[in-house]
């Protein structure tokens, strides 16, 4: 375990002025008005390392690309949220009013989506997203957004899936995170996994931010088949350690982001042969994510994984959609129907494509940490290719039950 | 004569500011300033006036913004009439609070306050069925109040300086009427005014109950303003940065907890766009501000111009008041 | 009957943990009156002091020395420089004590990084211990020995030493304590040297458990105000029994309630203030 020499370097960049540009004018290369992408992440407070990391993603794929696409300049107004949803507002007025930005890439947390989410509507600004929150594409889905990670259960069907079919669990728990995101993504695994012929039996929600999971692993039932994990951000990690300590033996499958790479190496042994399921994974043999992921290790010093894995993609996305209207960013509505309607084949995750609500439509990889050439990865064990947001299930009949959440679909074998 | 002068200063400014700044984006800055103006002035009434420290004051902003969000937007309820309820609930909620909050004083007063807002935002988490948990309850769209539509950042603005300049003045009066003279000496020398006939406990609940009014207000102004309402409006860091603004500021001043709210918002806002590191700026500003000016920047600004103005002669400034008991 | 051992050897061995963060706490308030809203921040900072010096090789229990050390100087000079020019000046206090929490945060996260940094246990204690028939952290329960072994050693300090007989003396009563002629000034700064030095050992101690996480200071701070309202303030045994209390309810609260899983703390701490303005053991009077 290392405590990597980029948080020294970082820390010693940092220690001046941002790198948020404002009012400053243009670009130097000739009369050119660059494309400004006003990106919303977190840079301070608990949910910081996701939103460092989504800043290092994005950052490596412009400057792969000389900070241009299409021809055209690209600048990018860093905006750190806190992960406050009254800030987010006010950074998302800022960039839209101040520093006039064409698009925005974010926001991390589905609270700030939500926050604003009127405000996107109001001032028509493409946002292609990070954050899960699952109505946003089904029941009050906003014509400007696109989202091109995951929504919340969208990864976590597959896994019920592969759970109930491939590894003919039938009993089993979940434990996530006590926000919305934690509620969706278990209600889609249970959803999937019930309809298979399995039982989730005991539902566990540790608050967001809990110190201490001594007290949730001692309360997990002794005889489960396994436990499925909806945690977000380093919580995964942390209960995975405890759940260790305590030698507790029932296998562990991992949500999009409880086995994340970019912990994988602190996690080491503990991590062994647990499977999980997410749109990315570092191990992903192809030539464009070879080349991310070793740029990621020369730049930054560490692995790519769900969230810098995410604004690379997004900048592809934003890539493909400027090359399809020209360049010409400025025609809101020709931008954002290009947003909906590409298919970009050739993404760090896969093939990418975006449904009628805009959310994506691409692989999910079932993963295994395996030990490779000295290190820890996810190795793909399996791909589910083209998952929607509403898995197998018809559109009109998902949308047409209530959204995921901590009571829906109702747990109907918990046992004492 | 001279205070006179100046308010009609300031008021100009703050009348012409949409034209003179240009940009919407200043214009929703002033407003955001304006609303946690509102807020840490209704605070200062507590810890200025009163002199009780109190670690819980966002719980009267977002009970009041989540029970005018969850009328309008579930209940079907108009907007004059949300308002009024959300007022009313959260006022009344502040009365009960402050009859535990009163059995203590001191660091157990302010362990009350924060607990009884922890709890609160435990509700808002885990009460998703009414409150949303942590996706919140979204209002819709700005209201109409008499047909003027705060959708504008420009009307917003214009709406919260009228509300603040009203709250500013009922605020003034208070601190000079004899409540809150009693008020003070409660917060001075509560033996002493008990003796002289006075209900001490009485003065100190209702400053808790017009406290939690104030702040009721503010936060209808910002559910208005943001129209997203979020357990983070409820939690504990949300309390401690309307305390840092009105100890910032300078508590027992007027002027001090408006100072606060422009600084803490200033240096959220805009600062954090050109400073990674806003959150030691911030913490250096208080150390700072503390270390130079220890009742906070308003006295201590007063102090220097005194200091300034009278150059060569001696000033005797009087001692600040001893914490209470 | 096995999920009521395991929550309750958890529940003991947490509450071990927020003793050294608490009993430090309790100290500089009793005395000094100062409500240290910078603590739970040099709790974490002592956590990431920690994960260097082991991961510079030094021994784990050698680690938590230094890293109390290093912590206790920032307290000193945090005293010194700072607090000593606000005697008195409660809410200057309070802003100056969260305007280092806010620095120190920011610092660890420009220095370390947002990622959670988990401090290695002693190898000694990796092993789980077998207790009726499922496994528990052996180094929980180091820890809870660790915390008792530090609770005698304050004990004797405060009860058998003059050192104690001046700390109790300037707790009960400042001005007499003055006018008796104790050197105050210096008392001040050596209870929170040690007030913050513990911390700063509870810091490293709780790393293998909480690992170094920024969102610690916030999570553990309001733990602590809740151990030293629940036990009194300026008092050890208040600060050992509320520690216990706090462990308990978190423990079982989250297991048998766990709906009011977030207020489950705060409820009975109402009920105290409410019944019991002084805590459990309090000698100080609010």
């Amino acid at each position: 375990m290392t405590i990597h020499r980029r948080s020294a370097l970082k820390g010693l960049a940092a220690t001046g002025v941002g790198t948020a540009i404002f009012g400053a004018p243009g670009v130097l290369r000739g009369e050119v008005d660059p494309i400004r992408v006003g990106f919303l992440t977190v840079k301070t407070g608990p949910l910081a390392s996701g939103g460092i990391q989504m800043e290092e993603g994005l950052t490596l794929y412009l400057k792969e690309r000389n900070s241009t696409l299409s021809g055209r300049p690209v600048q990018v107004y860093i905006a750190d949220t806190g992960g406050v949803p009254a800030i987010t507002k006010s950074k998302a007025q800022e960039l839209v009013e101040r520093a006039k930005v064409h698009c925005f890439i974010g926001p991390l947390a589905a609270f700030e989506a939500l926050a604003i989410d009127d405000y996107i509507r109001d001032t028509q600004t493409p946002t292609m997203s990070v954050a899960a929150a699952e109505d946003m594409t089904q029941r009050k889905p906003n014509p400007w957004f696109v989202r091109a990670t995951s929504s919340s259960s969208q990864c976590a069907s597959p896994m019920a899936d592969y759970a109930a079919k491939e590894l003919k669990y039938a009993h089993m728990a979940t434990i996530a995170d006590d926000i919305a995101y934690g509620h969706e993504m278990c209600a889609g695994f249970q959803q999937v996994f019930e309809d298979a012929g399995g039982r989730i039996v005991q539902k566990l929600w540790p608050p967001l931010n809990t110190p201490d999971y001594g007290a949730y692993v001692a309360q997990l039932k002794p005889d489960l088949d396994a436990i499925f994990l909806g945690f977000a951000g380093s919580n995964g990690f942390k209960f995975l350690k405890q759940y260790r300590e305590y030698a507790r033996k029932t296998p562990l499958l991992g949500g999009m982001t409880a086995i994340d790479e970019s912990l994988l190496q602190q996690m080491g042994e503990d991590a062994l042969g647990i499977l999980s399921s997410c749109w990315y994974s570092a191990d992903l043999d192809s030539p464009t994510n070879r080349k991310f992921v070793a740029n990621m290790e020369r730049v930054y010093k560490v692995d790519p994984g769900f969230y810098a894995a995410a604004t690379y993609t997004n900048g592809a996305v934003l890539e493909a959609a400027v090359k399809a209207v020209g360049g010409r960013i400025e025609d809101k509505n020709a931008f954002m129907a290009a947003l909906r309607t590409i298919k970009v084949p050739d993404t760090v995750r896969g093939p990418v494509s975006f449904d009628r609500y805009g959310n994506v439509v691409g692989n999910v990889y079932i993963r295994k940490v395996v030990r490779k050439g000295g290190k820890f990865v996810n190795a793909v064990v399996r791909t589910y290719p083209d998952v929607s947001q509403f898995w197998t299930y018809d559109p009109k009949a998902f949308l047409k039950n209530p959204v995921y959440s901590r009571d829906y679909p109702p747990a109907r074998y918990l046992e004492q | 004569m001279r205070a006179i002068f100046s308010l009609l200063v300031i008021a100009v400014i703050l009348i012409a500011l949409p034209a003179m700044v240009g940009n919407e984006f200043y214009v929703n800055l002033a407003s955001q300033v304006l609303i946690y103006a509102l807020l840490a002035m209704s605070l200062n009434i507590l810890v200025g006036l009163g002199g009780m420290v109190s670690l819980g004051h966002a719980a009267y902003l977002g009970v009041a913004a989540y029970t005018d969000a969850w009328l309008v937007t579930n209940a079907g309820v108009d907007t004059l009439s949300a308002a009024f309820l959300a007022i009313a609930v959260t006022t009344a909620m502040a009365a009960l609070f402050g009859l535990l909050a009163l059995r203590a004083a001191g660091l157990g007063f302010v362990m009350i306050t924060l607990a009884l807002a922890q709890i609160l935002w435990g509700l808002g988490y885990r009460w998703a069925d009414l409150t949303g948990g942590d996706n919140g309850i979204r209002l819709a769209s700005r209201p109409v109040p008499f047909g003027i539509d705060l959708a504008s950042p420009t009307h917003f603005y214009y709406f919260a300086l009228v509300i603040c300049s009203l709250a500013f003045v009922c605020l003034w009066r208070l601190a000079y009427s004899p409540f809150g003279a009693s008020l003070r000496g409660a917060r001075d020398q509560p033996r002493r005014m008990r003796m002289l006939g006075h209900h001490v406990w009485m003065v100190r609940w209702i400053a808790f109950i017009m406290a939690g009014f104030w702040g009721s207000i503010a936060g209808l102004l910002f559910i208005y303003y943001n129209q997203f309402i979020h357990p983070h409006s409820l939690s504990l860091q949300q309390s401690a940065e309307a305390l840092l603004m009105v100890i910032l500021g300078g508590a027992n001043t007027f002027l001090g907890p408006i100072v606060g709210a422009l600084i803490i918002t200033l240096v959220k806002n805009v600062a954090s766009s050109y400073v990674d590191r806003w959150n030691s700026l911030l913490g250096l500003i208080f150390v700072v501000v503390v270390l130079f000016m220890p009742q906070g920047i308003v006295p201590g600004l007063k102090f220097r111009w005194t200091q300034f103005t009278r150059r060569g002669r001696k000033v005797f400034v009087a001692a600040p008041a001893p914490p209470s008991p | 009957m096995q999920f009521w051992l395991i929550q309750t050897l958890n529940s003991v061995a947490f509450g071990g943990l927020l003793f050294l963060l608490s009993s430090g706490f309790s100290l500089i308030f009793g005395l000094m009156r100062i409500p240290n809203l910078a603590h739970g921040a040099v709790f974490m900072l002592g956590a990431y002091f920690g994960a260097t010096f082991i991961e510079l090789g030094i021994n784990f229990w050698i680690a938590a020395l230094l890293s109390g050390l290093g912590v206790g100087v920032l307290g000193l000079l945090l005293e010194r420089l700072i607090l000593r020019r606000l005697a008195g000046n409660e809410q200057g206090q309070v802003l100056v004590t969260l305007g280092i929490s806010f620095i120190v945060a920011d610092v660890c996260l420009m220095v370390w990084t947002g990622d959670p940094i988990p401090l290695p246990a002693p190898a000694a204690l990796r092993a789980p211990i077998f207790v009726a028939g499922f496994a528990f952290p052996t180094y929980r329960l180091a820890v809870l020995a660790v915390a008792l072994v530090i609770a005698a050693g304050l004990y004797l300090l405060i009860e058998r030493t003059r050192l104690g007989a001046m700390i109790r003396a300037g707790v009960d009563d400042m001005e007499m304590a003055r006018g008796v002629g104790i050197p105050i000034s210096k008392l001040y700064m050596l209870v929170f040297l040690l007030g913050t030095a513990l911390a700063g050992i509870g810091g490293t101690l709780g790393g293998p458990i909480l690992n170094a996480d920024p969102g610690l200071d916030s999570q553990m701070l309001p733990l602590a105000l809740v151990v030293v309202i629940l036990g009194g303030i300026g008092s050890l045994v208040g600060a050992l029994v509320g520690s216990l209390i706090v462990g308990f309810l978190y423990n079982f609260g989250t297991a048998l309630v766990p709906d009011l899983a977030y207020f489950v703390l705060f409820f009975p701490m109402v009920l105290v203030l409410v019944l019991m303005p002084q805590g459990l053991f309090g000698r100080v009077p609010q």
